[in-house]
């Protein structure tokens, strides 16, 4: 089964949207998911979170930063280029979506994206705005041009915040020292916070949603194979507990999260993957055609 | 007289060659040494092989065929039993079935069942001999999901009865655990497990890969919305145990099933695919069985100082006698009795050893099996840097937590009878997913008999149907 890339956009330098067909998928996808996609037969299996969905349509869109040998190999496809394999969806929905929107209403609920993270906490955000309840949102990045979904958040959002760390575009400083000011100087007040972004970003947020008092959700992204429960690659601490993250989560109560553990696990392939990006770069011509050329040539 | 002599040995790849090569190990008989190894049978009136098979093949019948040079015909009478002979022939445990009922399995040694079954196996494939017997299609669609040992069978046999029949297949590729976890060296994966899946696909079989039901999909909305009459059940046993010991989450310890799906299925060894593999200089392999033997020898072939890590003692391995034989004549190194309690961890995150303790065999314990027991002060470090945890696995409950009406048991198997028949009306249910990691022989079977059933079901609801209308 062969999945038609039906638009591509370059949000950042290094950031892509892709609209995806896979009507089965977009059937039955919820947000908090993700799905598996691999580029051709010899590629491999790259979760990624389901940014958007049309039922109608029968498309998946992805938000997908350019990190590895794999998503840049991804990102050499065009429109009307097909993936060789699209699965999903992967992973419970997030935890919101079950619960009772009468008491929605009644809570402040603050997402905080870091980076990339913008694509997952977007449909999220949307589904709030369709149920007709008010969040919060904060957007962080390293500096301006790293910012996506700003307008797509903006029109989802009660209030959105922004952040970079090198002050070149809204609040100058990090996304953690934007929510302590909100919470500490403005009078902003958050039953509950859910932060999607690297692991590093995830891990200081959760540090200082605890001191704030505020319960926290995280999206992890460990290394993963299947995404079914059938390889125990995505393991991670919760509790002292081992969880896998791609049938148990992705999201999990962040304050009980071994961030450590899961930083250590996912530099696993580090080097072998230093060699793989080296590959891609220079442009291998013994395999994968359409690699360096835009299958054109 | 024939039968005084020992049974003809197959060739092998020697073990010094194939140690660092993932070409098959058996290369099996030719066509004399079949009809030699054949002329041993007695062709017993009351055959204790035939008792010994789970699927009851009619072993003398097809051997009485093979004396007479007539491979068709005794492929013919394999066919009326299993739908994969290539594969059974290579893996099924012959020493515990077939083989070890076999009149001559104390004394010259039993007739080399498995080796016959894969030389005729493996002749009609590459002589083209068809098998295939189809009935004319009813148009009736039955929904099979999974398309391992159990799921194949289920389909192939239900499309010979007319059925149109849909696999839906979580995985990029179609197999189960024929694809993903046992490696290349016991069980080709183009020329033999391809092969079976393009027979079962030529009988009209489609198979939809990268569906995952319960996911992307429920078996009610299957039932439902797309109309299907029926649907079997062939999820296997994919999820994988750990011990819970200290370390265990430390960068080097990986379960068997991620280990082997990286190479069998990914196919992380290869330069040109995309997928990562760590390889150790030393490994540990935790565990006794077939797939303990299977990624001991993978992680070897890949270059590593390989160990098989097992509480209880040689006599009690559970995996497969020829698999344990060549995993030795390969240089994997057997630590019985030995129990790991942590796994060591440096400033990294990375294995740096395994701390393990001596056991010995104490009073036998439920399963009959003499229960293993610490040596006091027996603690040693074994100087590793990959630990492979191969514990055994369970159902997947993915299926079962989204199906109403599906019962199971304490260890997440789905409940159904001899016949498949679960506590859900139309789903029906075999394999591993039913009695947890068990043979691909008796998942083939499950999935065979689920197919009678499961055509019973669907003609007596059509003749209710009849009758109602009339
Ligand atoms: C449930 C889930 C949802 C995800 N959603 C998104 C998303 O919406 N957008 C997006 O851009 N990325 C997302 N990721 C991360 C994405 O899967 C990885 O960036 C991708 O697999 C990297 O592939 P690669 O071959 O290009 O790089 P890799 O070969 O995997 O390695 C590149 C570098 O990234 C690190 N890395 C490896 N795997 C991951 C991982 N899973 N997450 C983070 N770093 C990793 C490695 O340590 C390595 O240094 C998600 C991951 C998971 C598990
Ligand atoms: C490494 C290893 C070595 C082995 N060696 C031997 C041996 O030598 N001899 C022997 O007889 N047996 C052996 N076994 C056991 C044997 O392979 C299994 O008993 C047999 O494969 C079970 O068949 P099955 O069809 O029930 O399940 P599986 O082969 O596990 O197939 C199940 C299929 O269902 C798919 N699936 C699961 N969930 C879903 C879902 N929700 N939606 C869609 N698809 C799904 C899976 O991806 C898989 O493809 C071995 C097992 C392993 C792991
Ligand atoms: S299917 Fe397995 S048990 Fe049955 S005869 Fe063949 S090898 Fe023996
Ligand atoms: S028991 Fe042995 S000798 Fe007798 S029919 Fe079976 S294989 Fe032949
Ligand atoms: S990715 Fe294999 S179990 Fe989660």
């Amino acid at each position: 089964m062969n999945n038609k890339i039906v638009k591509k956009v370059q949000l950042t330098d290094n950031i892509y949207l892709m609209d995806i067909e896979a009507p089965r998928v977009a059937k039955a996808s919820k947000p908090g998911q993700f799905i598996i996609v691999k580029n051709d037969e010899k590629g491999e299996r790259i979760p990624l979170t389901i940014a958007d969905y049309n039922k109608e349509k029968g498309t998946v869109s992805i938000v997908f930063q350019t990190v590895g040998a794999s998503t840049k190999e991804l990102a050499l496809l065009n429109e009307g280029d097909y993936v060789m394999d699209f699965v999903g969806p992967l992973g419970q929905p997030s935890e919101f979506i079950e619960e009772n929107i009468e008491e929605l209403k009644n809570k402040n609920i603050i997402f905080i994206a870091g980076g990339v993270g913008s694509a997952p906490v977007y449909p999220q955000v949307k589904w709030f705005k369709e149920n007709n309840l008010d969040v919060d949102v904060i957007i962080g990045a390293r500096n301006k041009e790293l910012i996506i979904l700003e307008e797509e958040m903006r029109a989802a959002a009660k209030n959105l915040y922004i952040s970079t760390d090198d002050g070149s575009y809204g609040f100058d400083g990090r996304v953690t020292d934007l929510l302590k000011d909100l919470v500490q100087n403005q009078g902003k007040n958050y039953d509950h916070a859910i932060v999607i972004g690297p692991m590093i970003m995830m891990k200081f947020m959760s540090m200082m949603t605890k001191e704030l008092n505020i319960p926290t959700t995280v999206s992890l992204n460990p290394i993963m194979v299947d995404g079914t429960g059938m390889c125990g690659a995505c393991r991670v601490s919760v509790g002292n507990k081992i969880k896998f993250a791609c049938v148990d989560g992705p999201e999990f109560d962040a304050h009980l999260v071994d961030f450590d553990e899961a930083m250590r696990r996912q530099n696993m392939y580090k080097t072998q993957e230093g060699r793989a990006i080296l590959k891609v770069e220079e442009g291998d011509t013994h395999h994968h055609a359409k690699c360096g050329c835009g299958g054109n040539i | 007289m024939a039968n005084k002599m020992g049974r003809v040995p197959a060739r092998e790849q020697e073990a010094g060659v194939r140690k660092s090569n993932f070409d098959e190990v058996c290369l099996g008989y030719t066509l004399e040494d079949a009809v030699v190894e054949a002329k041993r049978c007695l062709g017993c009136k009351k055959p204790q092989c035939v008792a010994g098979c789970p699927v009851g093949i009619d072993i003398p019948g097809f051997i009485e065929e093979l004396k007479k040079e007539n491979i068709e015909g005794a492929a013919k009478v394999i066919a009326e039993s299993s739908s994969l002979p290539a594969v059974c022939g290579r893996v099924c445990p012959q020493e515990n079935q077939c083989e070890g009922k076999c009149v001559f399995a104390r004394k010259a040694g039993a007739i080399a069942i498995g080796k016959l079954e894969k030389f005729v196996a493996d002749y009609s494939r590459e002589n083209n001999i068809d098998l295939t017997k189809t009935e004319p299609k009813n148009g009736r669609k039955v929904a099979v999901v999974g398309s391992g040992p159990a799921g194949l069978a289920c389909a192939g046999e239900l499309a010979k009865r007319g059925y149109n029949v849909t696999i839906f297949e979580a995985m990029h590729e179609a197999g189960g655990v024929l694809t993903y976890g046992i490696p290349e060296f016991r069980l080709p994966k183009k020329e033999i497990v391809q092969a079976e899946i393009d027979n079962i696909k030529k009988l009209g079989v489609e198979i939809e890969t990268n569906v995952i039901i319960g996911r992307t999909i429920t078996i009610d909305e299957l039932l439902e919305e797309e109309k299907f009459e029926a649907v079997f059940i062939g999820s296997g046993a994919g999820l994988p145990k750990f011990m819970g010991i200290n370390g265990e989450n430390a960068n080097g310890v990986f379960s068997a099933n991620e280990f082997l799906t990286r190479v069998n299925l990914m196919k992380a060894y290869k330069e040109d695919y995309a997928t990562p593999i760590r390889l150790g200089k030393s490994v540990a392999v935790v565990g006794g069985g077939n797939v303990a033997m299977d990624a001991a020898r993978t992680a070897l072939r890949l270059g590593s100082e390989t160990h098989i890590v097992y509480r209880r003692s040689d006599a009690e391995l559970p995996a497969r006698a020829e698999e344990i034989h060549h995993a030795r004549e390969e240089g994997v190194i057997f630590d019985t009795l030995t129990n790991p309690t942590e796994i060591l961890v440096d400033e990294n995150g990375d294995v740096k050893g395994m701390i393990c303790v001596k056991m010995e065999l104490g009073e036998p314990d439920a399963s009959g099996r003499r229960r293993p027991i610490v040596v006091e002060g027996s603690e040693f470090v074994l100087e590793v840097d990959t630990v492979i945890m191969s514990l055994g696995t369970n159902p997947n409950p993915l299926i079962t937590s989204t199906t109403d009406g599906l019962d199971t048991n304490k260890w997440e198997c789905i409940v159904a009878n001899e016949h498949g028949c679960t506590s859900k009306e139309g789903v029906y249910a075999g394999g591993d997913a039913v009695t947890g990691a068990a043979t691909v022989i008796s998942a083939m079977g499950a999935g065979k008999s689920a197919a009678a059933a499961i055509d019973e079901y669907i003609k007596e609801k059509a003749n209710q149907k009849e009758t109602h209308y009339a």
